[in-house]
């Protein structure tokens, strides 16, 4: 499959446009990144921030009572 | 209407233990290493000389020191931050002891010589698949678990997870498709450029998802488990999640800046490694932040002082990372005992001190008992701090005066140290700092060891822990006016896809341009593929882990043209299976050596290197001396070579040994010219051959080169 790919492909037109179609890409996932983050409630990160100190049982000194 | 059931502690204990134990030996297999270095009389056999260890050691640490971590800290946080048992206990037994066998298979393995010859990913086809196999059972297993879960949302530290899961299975399988032509020997498909780009990719991402996500999942839930207070800010892992899987994957072309890479892929991985430093140290930064206020608590408690420190490492690596992309400091550094100080720091530093901190959490936890000594936790505390900077600062302090010395010039426009040797004795005394430096790092994991030995047999072991919450289903909100990322964050197949396209999408666009045009590797119309012995001694150099001292990639500066000849051209190593350009300089690059000195020099240098190169520091080859040839492989190795697109003649395979023969009569006669007994059929003969051969195809009078048309 491989020696398909490579010896049937001889030319890509406009490799230069790879780092800018790339850039591009990220630029806008990031943008809508935060604004999804600008947006969601407090209610829901508070939830979320909780939840590894949510399920403790045990006390979480065990180190200071050793001698 | 509240569900009981149990966690699962058993299969985190056994993770943690082994992890520990493998850590031990992979830094004990180091050390060694380190001594290897600066006494080569410690290279005390074939097996066990520098360049089948050294992939013994990397390997150790990375997928069974760190990789057991991982396990053991995920296996952990799962179950509590989805409240449920691990889906099943069967699956995760086959997880546990599938991983021992295949790390005992690469322990068995590297040192016999059996090896890919790719950095990180040495370990041949059979173990690539089993690795493969216990991958999916992980996959499987964290999947499930997340599936039944009772806590509808995943909290980031799993999305880490997910990530590492999905992105590590792409690069392993992208990077091990390879030809067998035995159980224990194949070769990598792809050649010169190709495999350089596609094992960069993966050895850079290796670092990336399995060094750096699945530790920040572990530090996202144990450093606030350990603080007792919630994480600095939950939307900046969400952007740090984000952004790192997304940046990372296209940052591997770093690792070849000056190599015959086409420009822009180097270009686009410098970029994409500067703009890590955002989210790394957004990440490193909230890891930090999360103890304001209770630094008074990391004053007494080594678990979180070994969380500061691993934490601070990281972003010092971060940082470090993204400048060495720079082409004006990765000329300096690269090759240089500078990458080995810098993946310690992230190695030694981020990985071990986070990997101590969670073991001496979790022991007294899962053991229902305190901790034996918290003062020996801390006297490991400051002896691992201190063997980080013994380690790191002298090999900081050897990389930049080597590279300079490497690049000095007398006024006259000679060079100072014409000699590469000289570079390197220079720089020893640094090289036994480094010694000094791990055997104080390994000293805090023996009293580490102990410590927990007498913790353990304190308690007893909480091997099924209750706990108990209410089912999914009374958890349903009166009305969800849902946001696309919450709608993924509650389903994990859709968070899993997502994220392969994310990193996906990195690796497409970096790898199919070099693949699809055939101008972005010129053809050179000199070089000729290897003759079927010169092909047996690649295998023999390839075997012995020569690419751990020895680049095959001269840069085109003038200090480097001038020391070793012409600088590397994309077009000389089409016929690479694998590429061999290395990592590392400990000794001089190899690329021209082809024709640079007659047969008898090599001869007696494999036998004692110092006998032709006084002081030398490599290894001596004896067993080259005594062991034959197995030329029953040569046929196949040709068809290999044939069938991934290498120009033998059609009926050539046939009668390849007879060409073996005649060229291995060939060496014999100018060995005895210079009074030197030999025997054809020693592996030595080979090895010459390929020496003989290797960068010399560019020297024939007629180069024709054909540019890209598409530059």
């Amino acid at each position: 499959m491989l020696k398909f790919i490579k010896h049937h492909m001889d030319t890509i037109a406009g490799i230069g446009l790879y780092p800018a179609i790339s850039f591009v890409l990220f630029f806008s996932f990031f943008l809508g990144m935060l604004w999804w983050i600008r947006s969601v409630s407090k209610g829901h990160i508070a939830h979320m921030t909780a939840l590894p100190l949510a399920e403790d049982k045990q006390p979480n000194d065990s180190l200071h009572h050793a001698n | 209407m509240i569900e009981r059931f149990q966690y699962d502690n058993r299969i985190v204990k056994n993770f943690l233990f082994v992890t520990i134990l493998w850590g031990l030996i992979g830094m004990l297999v180091g050390l060694t290493a380190a001594i290897q270095l600066v006494v080569p009389s410690w290279n005390f056999a074939d097996w066990g000389s520098f360049g089948r260890l050294r992939p013994l050691h990397t390997n150790a640490v990375i997928f069974a020191f760190v990789g057991n971590a991982i396990f053991a800290g995920s296996y952990y946080s799962l179950q509590r931050l989805l409240k449920t048992r691990m889906f099943s206990d069967a699956l995760s037994a086959i997880h546990f002891w599938g991983w021992q066998l295949i790390i005992v298979a690469a322990v068995i393995t590297l040192p016999l010589g059996m090896t890919t010859g790719k950095e990180y990913a040495e370990l041949e086809w059979p173990i690539d698949i089993a690795i493969t196999l216990i991958w999916v059972v992980f996959g499987i297993n964290m999947m499930g678990t997340i599936i039944k879960r009772r806590e509808r949302h995943l909290y980031v530290a799993i999305w880490f997870y997910i990530a590492t899961w999905v992105t590590v299975a792409m690069l392993h399988i992208v990077n091990s498709i390879e030809l067998p032509i035995s159980f224990t020997k194949s070769y990598s498909w792809y050649a010169g450029v190709q495999d350089a780009l596609v094992q960069w990719w993966y050895g850079h991402n290796a670092v990336a998802f399995f060094l750096t996500t699945p530790f920040l999942g572990l530090m996202y839930y144990f450093l606030p488990k350990a603080a007792n207070r919630p994480v600095y800010s939950y939307k900046l892992s969400i952007i740090h999640f984000w952004s790192l899987i997304f940046l990372y994957i296209w940052a591997g072309p770093h690792h070849l800046l000056y190599s015959a890479l086409p420009e822009w892929a180097q270009s686009l991985g410098t970029v994409f490694s500067i703009m890590l430093i955002a989210p790394s140290w957004g990440g490193m930064l909230n890891g930090l932040l999360t103890l304001r206020g209770a630094w008074d608590r990391v004053r007494e408690d080594p678990v979180l002082k070994f969380f500061v420190v691993a934490v601070t490492c990281y972003g010092m690596a971060t940082l470090e990372g993204p400048l060495l992309s720079l082409k004006s400091i990765n000329a300096i550094a690269h090759f240089t005992d500078w990458i080995i100080a810098h993946v310690h720091i992230g190695g030694i530093g981020w990985n071990g001190f986070m990997i101590f901190g969670m073991a001496y959490w979790l022991v007294p936890r899962m053991y229902g008992t305190k901790l034996h000594s918290v003062k020996l936790a801390n006297a490991h505390f400051w002896l691992g701090t201190l063997g980080i900077v013994l380690y790191a600062v002298p090999l900081y302090f050897a990389g930049f005066f080597q590279s300079l010395m490497w690049k000095q010039f007398t006024p006259d426009g000679f060079l100072v140290y014409p000699n590469f040797l000289d570079t390197l004795l220079e720089i020893r005394t640094a090289y036994w700092l480094r010694v000094i430096g791990g055997s104080v790092y390994i000293t805090g994991v023996l009293l580490m060891i102990y410590n927990v030995r007498k913790t353990v047999s304190a308690g007893k072991l909480i091997a099924n822990e209750d706990a108990e919450a209410p089912p999914l289903e009374k958890l349903v909100e009166a009305k969800e006016t849902g946001h696309w990322h919450r709608w993924v964050e509650r389903r994990p197949i859709q968070m899993l896809i997502l994220s392969l396209i994310v990193v996906g999408i990195g690796g497409v666009l970096e790898i199919v341009p070099t693949f699809l045009v055939k101008s972005n590797v010129p053809t050179i119309s000199s070089v000729k593929p290897y003759t079927p012995l010169e092909l047996h001694g690649r295998d023999i150099y390839v075997r012995e882990g020569c690419y751990t001292c020895h680049s095959q990639m001269v840069r085109p500066f003038r200090s480097e043209t001038e020391r070793y000849g012409e600088y590397g051209k994309a077009g000389e190593f089409v016929y690479d299976h694998p590429f061999q350009w290395g990592s590392k300089r400990t000794g001089p690059d190899l690329l021209r050596v082809g024709k640079k000195y007659p047969d008898s020099w090599h001869y007696y240098h494999m036998y004692d290197p110092t006998s032709m190169s006084p002081g030398s520091l490599m290894p001596a080859y004896p067993h080259l001396f005594e062991d034959l040839l197995d030329t029953t492989t040569t046929r196949k190795k040709i068809e290999a070579m044939i069938t991934m697109g290498v120009p033998y003649d059609e009926g050539f395979p046939a009668m390849a040994n007879t060409d073996v023969i005649a060229q291995q009569d060939r060496i014999v006669a100018a060995l005895k010219k210079d009074g030197i007994e030999a025997q054809k059929e020693m592996e030595i003969i080979a090895v010459i051959a390929y020496l003989q051969r290797v960068g010399t195809d560019i020297k024939a009078k007629e180069i024709v080169e054909t540019k890209p048309t598409n530059p």
